[in-house]
């Protein structure tokens, strides 16, 4: 009788998780895939359409960031934007979208997602192009005169982007 | 109950009620008061006080609280006082409205309300949590002024949910998927990757904390658990799983949560928490230690697996004894050690130090930062050592 319970047991678990699943979950309508596929990865195929100047990033910046980042990015209180180029292998390093961060598609993604702080998502994508332009200006990466789009947006290479590595641990303190 | 301890339970028993029949005596008449009546949902005693610490900032949405380990009896936090990092606040998630979405390179994209997850075979697992940025103070010498502000960013609890896996497995994934992306439903909608072999291997979609419903702090309805890993990537509130062939590269993957290296070069994807212990009495706190017998109690934790020796040391680190390891020691839990000691009055320096099964031995700071550099912010997991001066006071050292 064990014997035959524990193939029935086997039996029943096999029909339950085998092959064809469970069954649960449900289609997601198209709508709910395209609205919820934001977040850009470094080659940028998920970026929106859209496009801003570095002047429009200019006006933005002082209305909408600098009470929490400074006038120019660089005074704070909140994390430091710009510069810092040359600093990281010193005692003070400064980890700013130019001297640290591998990838300028993340100051997009990220921008959209999750600023300004108190009000994150309010900004259109038009916006959050110029914000970026004017960031990475402001880093001396992209031009004065640049209105980022799309296309520019990919092409943009970071200084630090070789500066990370993977994980050495185990066998590295 | 021995002979010996039935005569002095007999004893106890004699004297106190003596001193009842004196009181009965002054309050003849009165009785006693009925205790309060049965509720809903109960509370702690309203003597009891612990509670978790935020950092001081000018953003309680976007902070950490810290849990107290001193007061901590035993090895699981209460659900009331795990540490909590969040990044855009609390959200407030009904959870009929909730839903997972799970796309990318799947063959089968699927969404899943609460109530069809909770259909899959349900599986439940004890693990701490730690912010890799526990202890990041301590980099720059010592700089919390207790544990809880050295050490709090780490707690323990049973969580239940559903696995990973089980769940992936309807979508059928793409054989050239490497990665997933997890993203929360908080104002922010935090982005972290995970590689698919540890979503695949033992992380859960969990619902549930301690016995109950997970608490809003949490990741209400739904979050992440990922055994062993910093815990930012235990994704709460969460939404959205995209399997991908690579990394996502979040903000929260390389401007924060990367470790700086003295060459100016950064660790990526460092999400293992190595082996850690702390004292946690005796350690800095308001009163001063009374002479005679203390018993050094502890946690010992790693996200490799099971704790297998924890070492004190009452001189900075010169001997070191074995203190106990009180069971059950389970793989990537708080495990309580304890060593009995006698305090007396002669300045002490406390530390401990701890081995994980895979024969990983926590470093000293020295050690940590002739390897790492102090700018690395995440994963300081040196030894930590207490101060016990002549007066018993006790400081960071």
């Amino acid at each position: 009788m064990p014997e035959r319970a524990l193939l029935l047991t086997v039996l029943l678990w096999a029909s339950a998780t085998g092959a064809e699943g469970l069954g649960l979950g449900h289609a997601p309508d198209a709508a709910t895939l395209a609205a919820a596929d934001t977040a850009i990865g470094p080659s940028g195929e998920e970026l929106p359409p859209g496009r801003g100047s570095v002047d429009e990033g200019a006006a933005l910046f002082a209305a909408q960031c600098a009470a929490c980042h400074g006038a120019t990015g660089r005074e704070g209180p909140d994390p430091v934007l710009v510069g810092g180029q040359g600093t990281l292998a010193t005692a003070k390093p400064e980890q700013t979208i130019g001297s640290y961060w591998p990838y300028a598609t993340t100051v997009f993604d990220y921008i959209r997602r999750a600023m300004p702080f108190t009000r994150p998502g309010s900004l259109s994508d038009d916006q959050v192009y110029a914000l970026t332009a004017f960031l990475l200006a402001r880093n001396g990466i992209l031009p004065q005169d640049t209105v980022l789009d799309r296309d520019g947006l990919r092409a943009v290479r970071m200084p630090n982007q070789d500066g990370f590595f993977p994980d050495p641990r185990p066998g590295a303190p | 109950m021995t002979d010996r301890s039935r005569r002095r339970f007999l004893r106890g028993t004699a004297t106190t009620a003596g001193l009842l029949g004196l009181a009965g005596g002054a309050h003849a008449g009165q009785g006693r008061a009925l205790g309060l009546p049965v509720s809903g949902y109960g509370q702690r005693a309203r003597h009891e006080t612990a509670a978790r610490w935020l950092t001081p900032t000018r953003y309680l949405a976007s902070t950490a609280s810290w849990t107290p380990l001193a007061d901590q009896v035993g090895s699981l936090t209460p659900a009331g006082l795990h540490y909590e990092r969040h990044h855009a606040g609390v959200p407030d998630i009904a959870p009929d409205a909730h839903r997972l979405l799970i796309h990318g390179l799947v063959r089968r994209p699927l969404e899943f309300t609460l109530a069809e997850l909770r259909r899959f075979p349900q599986a439940e697992r004890l693990c701490f949590l730690e912010c890799s940025g526990n202890s990041y103070r301590e980099w720059q010498g010592p700089g919390g002024v207790d544990v809880q502000q050295t050490h709090g960013l780490t707690s323990c609890s049973v969580w239940s949910g559903v696995r990973l896996a089980d769940v992936l497995a309807e979508c059928e994934p793409q054989p050239e998927a490497r990665w997933l992306v997890a993203e929360g439903a908080d104002a922010a909608r935090l982005t972290r990757s995970l590689p698919l072999a540890k979503a695949l291997d033992d992380v859960l979609l969990a619902y549930g904390q301690n016995g109950e419903a997970l608490r809003p702090e949490q990741g209400y309805p739904l979050r992440l658990l990922v055994p062993g890993y910093e815990g930012s990537i235990s994704v709460k509130w969460l939404s959205r799983v995209k399997l991908s062939a690579e990394p996502v590269y979040s903000r929260e993957e390389t401007s924060k949560y990367t470790d700086l290296m003295p060459d100016g070069r950064a660790r990526a994807f460092t999400l293992m928490m190595d082996a850690k212990s702390v004292i946690t009495a005796p350690s800095p706190g308001p009163t001063p230690l009374a002479p005679g017998f203390q018993e050094i109690r502890g946690l010992a934790w790693s996200g490799r697996g099971r704790v297998t020796r924890v070492e004190v040391s009452v001189d900075g680190g010169e001997h070191w004894q074995d203190a106990t390891l009180h069971g059950p020691v389970l793989p990537v839990c708080h495990t309580r050690f304890t060593l009995p000691w006698r305090f007396t009055g002669a300045p002490a320096l406390l530390a401990s130090r701890c081995t994980d099964e895979t024969g990983y031995v926590q470093p000293t700071r020295e050690a940590l930062i002739a390897a790492r550099g102090a700018n690395s912010f995440y994963h300081y997991n040196a030894i930590q050592r207490w101060r016990v001066d002549a007066d018993g006071s006790v400081h960071n050292a």
